[in-house]
């Protein structure tokens, strides 16, 4: 009898508060006596206008579930109603759940909470679960299928199809369907079905080919419900493990390229300076150092005067630790180097305690801590290609370091700076006799080495720790690549970067990564043994320069 | 025939360097141990172990200035046999704690106790015995330095190539040992040690019996080499040093002159290792870096490169002012060090011994000048030849 009269009631409230704007959205009414329902009869009464509400499959109950997860959702006293109310100081604010209309004030004696249990609870995710299946946003029902995928709610199949059916989005259809999949072949159903449909099911999982599918694949070929099913599944997990392999080496081939073209970075400044001048750089790490912090410099300043334009950073940083890097290397050229030409083994020296003094000198400036450098927005986050997970700072790197090494390989052969080089590296007198100033040119090509090594400094501060030692890390690998690949050639760096990337990438499975460096040393050691100038050497009358 | 070896390689300058040598063998011990503590002539166990660091650096430096100086190898490597005869000592001294150690196992050292090992490894047996541990220091310098100097010799890795992968390997060698699965304590190495032949290691006597053994293993070392530089062998060194190919185009076997000089410097270089870790009471993985390494060579810079004695003086005289200044200005030492490096390359291409050549040289004098082995000129022509 109370029932029925709050029945009355609540067709009473729909006919009075309803406007024009949902009296025209047919589904928005027929919601309002569900909606009504939540707020009689107790924790059965909630479940069952709850169960309801999952079977309208409108996406328009969620908010309301939402509120009712929060405690949010309460009961007029005065009409019985069920309305949304928050907490304004001590009264509540009230609206109308489904048209988010203001409903005014009321003192907290005049409305009633509709509590929920645990029962309830889990009723109230699976019903979200299935709702967001159908919710308009395209991001929420991705992760909806996602979720029901993990869960593998028997209760949200129907919802499921129903969302499969009215989906455009082929992405999330087949989310959709992967989900599907997944109840079906760990349900009870799965003994009720037809070898095709088991057949599709598997498919489905292979296809979406990850971890998680090879997991619930495994499981299902111990104890699926049928013999039929085990053998589907067991033959469906082999044919994703060889897929998951493949993915995997593409991976470990990523990573090889990625390591590779950070080596090629601080190695590339180096094969000017050493592989074209003869000059055993020691410092040379300390100009990567210097171009990191002369990044952590900008990104100070843009922090403090404009962080709106943090994400151009990077950018300037560029340009400025190009000059900062090359300028103190044509200072130390000038001032050191210039000296100890054809003696190679002195310069060694030299730049060994240049590079002490400048390490020594950013700590004390800076600290001995880490320094902080963010990333700018382009440059975080990853995304996915196949099975493969690619980062966008790793793949900003790996494009920078592409882009600097064509650049230099177009200055050294294309211009007449580059020319200039050559000429003297080649012949020192007879480029002096033609004209070149070689002294000069000796001088801008160790501040091009140095600043290219500034602009590795840059791209190192986005993935290593910008402190004193930074260069320190770098140095022993960057000569291994140039004499890896060659004294006096570009793309024997090049090779050799990547050949010493890929190969301490692949070799990191199996040894671990310690024991793969030194593996990867002891490659190097042997090697030089049998090409003792490298893998491309010079030949010809230059090599006994 | 041995003591015509000996004798051919006193000069004057031998017999200064021994003779400093034997006064400090003499005079460190009565120091220490007789003088009276308020004494101004006393010296502390402290300072006894401290010189003891200096002059295990100094025969570092000599055995480096014998490849370097008078074979043109820049080695950039030397730290790692240096610390290899380290580690043989440190893993005598190791078994000689026996169950003293915090775990009490008779025969296993802490940290393997600590890592759940039941057995000792095979390449620790024979170590309890200090005539085996004496054999490995010379013996595992020597013959990682032969199988290395074998295969690059003979493909003519030479100069900067060489020096490179001298440090790729003290760089593998670093690596190696941080690891804790190869068995020699990773990250921490070594320490803890309680006796050296039955005598208790922080005993004063001991101290100053260390200090004692270390001079007269760098005397023995001085004579060793100053006799193979002497030598027609030297004659031969030096020559490859300064235009190798023509050395072999007369029919020289170059590689194996050069592996004979390498292979003894590492066993010195092992040597020191050995002396340095009881002084010192510890030995980690740190001694392999190469930066150590280049440090030992700016030791024989300073001194002087080929002289010999020079990298001895050079060794003592820039670990003192290390000493000193990681004391009193620590945020200096690196400006100092990097300092002197770009110094003595720019400004004293001889060391210091050659400075003192060259000062003495200028002033009327009853002898001609010292017949110390002119790097520099011969160098010069050497790169100019290339050039």
């Amino acid at each position: 009898m109370r029932r029925a009269l709050r029945w009355l009631m609540a067709l009473y409230v729909v006919v009075a508060t309803s406007t024009a704007a949902f009296a025209a959205d047919p589904r928005a009414t027929d919601l309002r006596p569900l909606v009504q329902a939540l707020g009689s009869g107790g924790y059965s009464g909630t479940e069952k206008a709850l169960a309801q509400l999952s079977e309208a499959g409108d996406p328009a109950a969620v908010p309301v579930i939402e509120a009712l997860q929060s405690g949010d959702l309460f009961v007029r006293k005065a009409d019985g109603a069920v309305v949304i109310a928050r907490k304004a100081g001590d009264a509540y604010t009230l609206t109308d759940p489904l048209s988010r209309a203001a409903l005014g004030d009321a003192p907290a004696a005049a409305v009633e909470k509709i509590r929920i249990n645990n029962a309830l609870r889990r009723a109230i995710s699976a019903s979200l679960g299935a709702l967001t299946l159908m919710s308009p946003d395209a991001g929420v029902r991705r992760s909806a299928a996602d979720a029901v995928f993990k869960s593998r709610d028997a209760q949200a199949l129907e919802t499921l199809n129903a969302a499969i059916a009215k989906e455009q989005d082929t992405r999330i259809r087949a989310a959709m369907e992967q989900a599907r999949a997944a109840i079906l072949l760990t349900g009870e159903a799965a003994s009720k079905m037809t070898d095709a449909e088991i057949q599709s099911a598997t498919d489905t999982l292979t296809a979406r080919g990850d971890r998680d599918a090879l997991v619930l694949l495994n499981m299902v070929a111990g104890s699926g419900a049928s013999d039929v099913t085990k053998k589907l599944a067991a033959a469906a997990v082999s044919t994703l493990e060889q897929k998951l392999a493949f993915w995997a080496a593409l991976q470990n081939l990523w990573y090889g390229l990625s390591l590779g073209s950070v080596l090629l970075l601080a190695a590339i400044g180096l094969a000017v300076t050493f592989g074209v001048m003869g000059v055993i750089n020691m410092a040379h790490g300390e100009m990567v150092m210097i171009g990191a912090y002369t990044t952590f410099l900008v990104q100070e300043f843009f922090r403090a005067y404009a962080p709106g334009l943090f994400d151009l950073s990077i950018l300037v940083a560029l340009p400025a630790a190009f000059i900062v890097s090359g300028g103190v290397g044509i200072v130390i050229e000038r001032s050191v180097i210039r000296w100890l030409y054809g003696r190679p083994l002195e310069t060694l020296l030299a730049t060994w305690g240049l590079s002490l003094a400048l390490q020594q000198a950013v700590r004390s400036i800076f600290g001995p801590t880490n320094r902080e450098v963010g990333a700018p927005s382009w440059m975080s986050g990853a995304f996915e290609l196949g099975g493969l997970t690619i980062t966008y700072g790793r793949l900003w790197i790996v494009i920078f370091a592409f882009a600097v090494f064509a650049a230099l390989l177009v200055a050294l052969k294309r211009t007449w700076f580059g020319l200039s080089i050559r000429a003297v590296t080649q012949n020192r007198p007879m480029a002096n006799a033609m004209g070149i100033r070689t002294a000069r040119v000796d001088a801008l090509t160790f501040g091009l080495g140095s600043g290219i090594a500034g602009l590795a400094g840059v791209a190192l501060s986005q993935i290593d720790n910008v402190s004193p030692n930074l260069g320190q890390g770098y140095i022993i690998d960057s000569f291994m690549v140039v004499v890896f690949g060659g004294v006096g050639n570009l793309w024997g760096t090049l090779v050799g970067a990547l050949t010493l990337g890929s190969i301490n990438k692949f070799l990191e499975p199996y040894a671990g990564a310690v024991l793969g460096k030194i593996l990867v040393l002891i490659f190097i050691i042997l090697f030089i043994q049998r090409r003792p100038r490298g893998l491309f050497a010079l030949k010809g009358r230059a090599v006994e320069a | 025939m041995l003591l015509r070896f000996f004798l051919m390689g006193l000069d004057r300058k031998a017999g200064i360097v021994l003779t400093i040598l034997a006064v400090l063998a003499v005079a460190v011990p009565v120091m220490t141990l007789w003088v009276p503590a308020d004494s101004p002539f006393h010296l502390s166990v402290f300072t006894v172990s401290l010189l003891g660091k200096y002059l295990c650096f100094a025969l570092l430096a000599l055995a480096l200035d014998l490849v370097w100086g008078y074979c043109g190898i820049l080695s950039l490597g030397h730290a790692a046999f240096f610390a290899l005869g380290g580690y043989a000592m440190g893993m005598y001294l190791m078994r000689q704690i026996g169950p003293r150690g915090v775990y009490g196992n008779p025969e296993l050292p802490d940290f393997m106790v600590f890592l759940n090992w039941t057995e000792l490894p095979w390449y620790w047996w024979g170590f309890d015995q200090f005539w085996f541990a004496a054999l490995m220091v010379l013996v595992v310098p020597g013959a990682l330095a032969f199988a290395f100097g074998w295969f690059a010799f003979r493909s003519r890795v030479t100069g900067v190539y060489l020096s490179i992968i001298t440090q790729a390997l003290t760089f593998a060698l670093l690596l190696a040992f941080f690891r804790n699965d190869m068995g020699f304590g990773g990250n921490n190495g070594l320490t803890d040690f309680k006796d050296i032949l039955g005598y208790d290691i922080q005993a004063d006597t001991t101290r100053v019996a260390l200090f004692v053994a270390t001079v007269a293993a760098l005397a023995l070392s001085y004579m060793i080499a100053s006799g193979v530089i002497a030598s027609k062998l030297g004659k031969v060194l030096v020559a490859l040093r300064d235009a190798e190919s023509r050395v072999r185009f007369m029919g020289y076997d170059t590689e194996s002159y050069k592996l004979f000089a390498w292979t003894l410097s590492a066993c010195m270089a092992g040597v020191a290792g050995a002396l340095y870790v009881p002084q010192v009471g510890i030995i980690n993985p740190s001694e392999f870096a190469p930066a150590s390494s280049i440090e030992a060579v700016i030791w024989v810079a300073v001194g002087g490169r080929g002289t010999l004695a020079g990298g001895i003086l050079g060794a003592v005289l820039v670990n003192m002012g290390k000493s000193y200044f990681t004391g009193a200005l620590p945020e200096l030492w690196l400006f100092a060090l990097g300092g002197l490096f770009v110094a003595v390359t720019l400004f004293l291409p001889k060391g210091l011994l050659g400075l003192w050549g060259q000062l003495t040289a200028k002033l009327p004098r009853r002898n001609k000048t010292a017949a110390l082995p002119n790097v520099q000129t011969a160098n010069q022509t050497a790169g100019q030849k290339g050039a």
